[in-house]
């Protein structure tokens, strides 16, 4: 599958790998105990593939890296957030369908 | 191209055992599974009244082990949400993502989903606060105080396993008495972090500019006087409706949207089958809906066996 595309975000390498990245970057909050944030996690790592080389894609588990999901004031997940010259462009909580997602996604390419 | 024997739209505990049926009745079933995959148990944690699981069992790993279950048995399973159908047309017409599917038999088992509450401050915030999610969104409220909206047995448990994070979980319910079983409203009434709020109805949810939650309206129904409550989440437990709007017009559904069925699993339309909490308002269970599943299977290979040859294209 496409899981090779998707990156591993942390409290660690935010900075570097999602707010000073020169493209757009998606980042999935969730969690190992978020039954819906497993079901999404095929469609994020569907994405990766689709738009490798165009969007950056990648997780960012809430349990270990409180301080970026502090900052970004995540209260739900999941929770999928488009960054862009380090700004949040797009959010989207919840369940959505992968061709929902691509037109949020195109909209910023 | 040959029609499937069997197309079951669904993947909670009822389309699941259809699949694990119909598939070790070699009938090769195909499960498109849906936006919400796996169903309400998904959102769960601890199941305590599934037979045979003495200690319990997690919600996720149930519908995880089901799901291997069926496919053990050559169950086909699509990760895809069904757009239309066509229930007029022999063989059925089922379309999912860009393929189109045909069908002998079709087992719906499309479940329900959480109601809202309807107020447009509710949509905004979801995901800032507002939540139908406990086991989802509970973590990000630690120490907080928060309401849970609804009287039934599943306001009662999203109440108490809230309880683990937040220092204080408001229950607001708009008749005087509760829904709940008696097990679980005793449980939820022995909780000294549970609070109640009856007789009162959510009448807006506030951010004070934050773009997240920060208050309630709470409506006293008796009196209407209006009193503004501070919490930082509020959880929307209201119950579900049934999903059945892709059948509406091609199907009958009783007053509430659900599919009436008889004789087992039978609809209104020979062949097609509905299981789980698409037909059941009344016991709403994981073990009736797998029961149920079971029913649609059988239901669907009798029916199957009783095509002439000269239809089974």
């Amino acid at each position: 599958m496409a899981a090779d595309n998707v990156q591993t975000f942390t409290d660690g390498n935010f900075e570097e790998t999602v707010i000073k990245a020169g493209g757009p970057v998606l980042v999935d909050f969730w969690a190992e105990w978020c039954g819906p944030c497993k079901r999404l996690g095929p469609t994020v790592d569907a994405l990766a593939g689709d738009y490798a080389g165009k969007v950056t894609i990648g997780k960012l588990n809430v349990d270990e890296n409180p301080s970026t999901t502090m900052k970004f004031q995540i209260r739900g997940i999941p929770a999928l957030l488009l960054f862009k010259g380090g700004q949040v462009v797009e959010s989207v909580v919840g369940l959505a369908h992968k061709d929902e997602l691509k037109k949020v996604i195109d909209k910023h390419i | 191209m040959q029609p499937r024997n069997v197309v079951i739209i669904g993947s909670g505990p009822a389309g699941l055992t259809a699949a694990l049926y119909s598939a070790r009745a070699n009938l090769k079933p195909l499960l498109i599974e849906g936006l919400e995959a796996g169903g309400q148990l998904m959102l769960t944690t601890l199941i305590e009244n599934f037979p045979g699981f003495k200690d319990g069992i997690m919600g996720p790993d149930l519908m995880g082990d089901m799901r291997a279950q069926a496919e053990k048995f050559g169950t086909e399973i699509v990760r895809a949400h069904v757009t239309s159908v066509d229930l007029t047309m022999r063989p059925f017409v089922v379309r999912a993502a860009d393929q189109e599917y045909r069908a002998k038999t079709v087992v719906i088992a499309t479940g329900a989903s959480a109601k809202l509450l309807g107020l447009e401050s509710e949509r905004r915030l979801m995901g800032r606060g507002v939540s139908t999610c406990a086991t989802c969104d509970g973590f990000f409220f630690r120490g907080q105080e928060i309401a849970v909206v609804g009287g039934g047995d599943s306001a009662m448990e999203e109440a108490i396993y809230l309880t683990r994070f937040a220092s204080k979980v408001i229950v607001v319910h708009r008749r005087p008495m509760l829904r709940a079983s008696k097990i679980m409203q005793e449980k939820a009434r022995a909780n000294p972090k549970i609070v109640w709020a009856l007789e009162s109805e959510v009448e807006e949810i506030r951010d004070a500019g934050r773009n997240e939650v920060s208050s309630m309206v709470l409506r006293e129904v008796q009196t209407g006087r209006l009193t503004e409550v501070p919490v930082s989440a509020v959880f929307v437990a209201i119950g579900h409706r049934p999903n059945t709007a892709l059948f509406k017009g091609q199907i009958e559904l009783d007053a509430a949207g659900y599919i009436i069925t008889h004789d087992g699993a039978k609809t209104n339309v020979p062949g097609v089958f509905a299981c789980g909490d698409v037909q059941d308002h009344i016991y709403r269970q994981a073990i009736t809906a797998a029961g149920s599943g079971c029913m649609a299977a059988l239901d669907a290979e009798h029916y199957i066996d009783g095509i002439p040859e000269h239809l089974q294209t």
